[in-house]
């Protein structure tokens, strides 16, 4: 299959895999935070705030492959090589 | 994907001058924040009201938020972290102007930032331990120390490089976002992420405030 062909399935799919181990991990860092609220209504704040930081951290591992995938899709930087490679044959 | 239309390149490709748009309006954030800077300070009230309580209101909740991470020797370093919090802040809001664009959501503008961060926290060390600083390189026992000292550099390394890239990440993509929902329902498409955007901005700005806090935090502490 051509170059191109599986820069957009690599794209794809590796964000597909980002999104599906992102989403797990979340929900169990959610499901803690919510147990711990409903335990000690008091430290709710608290509890919050470490979830949300919690998340974001989590968010940013999605976020890394977001941004490898756009520079595969946009920023590719063998196109050139690639292009010339079949105008030659 | 290309942003259909921003004010300032346009005005800038009329006198002529050739720089990106994430520097014109980094430019503009700039300003905004000098103008507001200078407006609320101009006559300083004991009770104060308008602009100064709300400003007031702004660096109270980052003086608590330094004080509860760092301690009460945190208050010498509010300056850099506040002003990286309002710059952060203020660059992701003005994404949500129509025709603006995001100065963070260029990985430039980002890298400096977490750079500045990067060469503060081991200048603070440096100048808080001496040479012991490092010590905090080499873990706990003196016979693994060349092989962790390999580890904590690496650590080290992909501190600016995670910061940059979540800030760029989170508002580059929101950009690519909302240019694909104006491409799919021309003006009012993009409203429902612009309210995503918001939450972002703001989450966005806290974790890199609380990272830049809790690295400076770590340089100051004592080695394991």
């Amino acid at each position: 299959m051509g170059y191109f062909t599986w820069c957009m399935i690599v794209a794809g799919v590796g964000m597909t895999v980002a999104a599906v181990g992102c989403g797990i991990s979340q929900s169990m860092g959610i499901v803690r935070a919510v147990e711990g609220i409903a335990r000690n209504p008091g430290a709710g704040g608290k509890i919050m705030t470490t979830m949300l930081i919690g998340l974001a951290m989590i968010e940013s591992l999605a976020i890394y492959v977001f941004v490898v995938a756009m520079i595969i899709l946009f920023a590719n930087p063998f196109t050139e090589h690639v292009i010339k490679m079949a105008a030659g044959q | 994907m290309v942003h259909p239309f921003l004010v300032l390149e346009w005005l800038a490709e009329q006198v002529n001058l050739h720089l990106g748009p994430h520097v014109l309006y980094a430019w503009l954030v700039m300003a905004l924040l000098i103008v507001v800077a200078f407006v609320a300070t101009r006559k300083i009230r004991e009770i104060p009201s308008g602009i100064q309580n709300f400003m007031e209101a702004v660096v109270e909740v980052l003086e608590n938020f330094i004080e509860d991470n760092m301690g009460p020797k945190g208050k010498k370093y509010f300056p850099l972290i506040g002003t990286l919090a309002l710059f952060i802040l203020t660059c992701n809001l003005i994404a949500l102007m129509p025709s603006a664009f995001p100065p963070t959501a260029n990985p430039n503008t980002n890298a400096a930032m977490a750079l500045a961060v990067f060469g503060a926290t081991h200048f603070i060390g440096f100048r808080e331990h001496g040479i012991g600083y490092l010590k905090h390189f080499t873990g706990p026992m003196p016979a693994l120390a060349p092989f962790l000292f390999v580890i904590e550099l690496v650590g080290h390394v992909a501190r600016p490089v995670s910061l940059t890239l979540r800030l760029f990440g989170n508002m580059y993509g929101h950009e690519i976002v909302l240019m694909i929902f104006l491409a799919l329902v021309p003006l009012l498409g993009p409203l429902p992420m612009m309210f995503m955007g918001i939450l972002v901005a703001f989450i966005q700005t806290f974790v890199f405030t609380l990272l830049t806090t809790i690295y400076i935090a770590g340089a100051l502490e004592e080695a394991h």
